[in-house]
């Protein structure tokens, strides 16, 4: 098979937006915030420079050598997260996280529902959010989608 | 015995176009972009090999990084300053996309490896922004 056009890649691709948040559960006492969320619970937010790794799985196209086009997925991925997210205050301003705590988990979560349909024949096949240098969140939908995380 | 996976970077650098003879000069400009540009451009890629097996009980290793060092080099040899379309055998009939790299370069290095190591995969990165991974799978 050597030199083969055909197999199964996965492509990803980094965009970047900048929000900030506050990690705060109305469903749990001010001294219950601050032990659970500590810092991160500051009653006016603070931000992050949030990098979003959003890959794709599919075959290589024999003829463009390619498995997605990335004019379609850039353009995918500013209008459905970036536009939404980027320089603004998630808890405030985008209505994803109003009943929801920004935590890098529900982030990631909720970009694949934002993303899952709006990618073509179903080729998401993995997110990962970084939120520092230190911390990432990663997220390749449920089972029962009949997704493997790799 | 348990197994292990372990993963080696290696970097080169190549240049590439991505150009189909067959289609008129508007049709690549469209799909392609600027990377149709006449004369190429390049990267500094960044690539990954992931080999997974037995942990060897006397060595205490998967492989021995000498051998998987010499392996993927010697495959990176025939990519290393070149012009990936003009200068290498695999791209006379196909575009050297991220894509197709990742599979050409999957294929020569499981060829090259020593028994009782597994390739379990490969990840190419052409830039930070944008890697592509092969595990053989079709």
């Amino acid at each position: 098979m050597m030199g083969s056009p055909h197999g199964r890649v996965y492509l990803s691709r980094r965009y970047r937006f900048a929000a900030s948040h506050r990690l705060f559960s109305s469903m749990l006492s001010e001294a219950e915030n601050q032990a659970v969320f500590g810092k991160c619970a500051n009653a006016n937010g603070h931000g992050h420079n949030y990098q979003l790794f959003v890959t794709v799985a599919g075959e290589v196209d024999p003829k463009t050598g390619m498995c997605f086009d990335l004019g379609l997925l850039d353009a995918i991925v500013q209008q459905q997260v970036v536009e939404r997210y980027d320089h603004k205050h998630l808890n405030l301003d985008v209505e994803d996280y109003l009943e929801m705590v920004p935590t890098g988990e529900n982030i990631v979560r909720q970009v694949w529902s934002l993303l899952r349909d709006a990618i073509p024949d179903r080729k998401l096949h993995r997110l990962r959010l970084v939120e520092t240098r230190d911390n990432s969140f990663e997220y390749a939908g449920e089972k029962e989608e009949g997704r493997a995380v790799p | 015995m348990t197994e292990a996976s372990l993963t080696k970077s290696f970097e080169f650098s190549s240049s590439h176009r991505y150009y189909l003879p067959e289609w008129s000069e508007a049709e690549n400009l469209r799909v392609f972009g600027k990377c149709a540009s006449t004369n190429g451009h390049g990267h500094n890629y960044l690539l990954e090999v992931t080999v997974r097996g037995p942990v060897d009980p006397i060595t205490g290793m998967v492989i021995n990084l000498v051998d998987i060092k010499a392996v993927v080099e010697g495959v990176l040899d025939e990519f290393e300053h070149k012009h990936l379309n003009e200068d290498t055998a695999y791209f006379k009939e196909r575009i050297p996309t991220t894509e197709n790299l990742a599979v050409t370069l999957f294929e020569l290095v499981q060829a090259r490896l020593p028994d009782g190591a597994r390739l379990a995969g490969v990840r190419l990165h052409e830039d930070e922004d944008l890697y592509v991974e092969h595990d053989g799978g079709s």
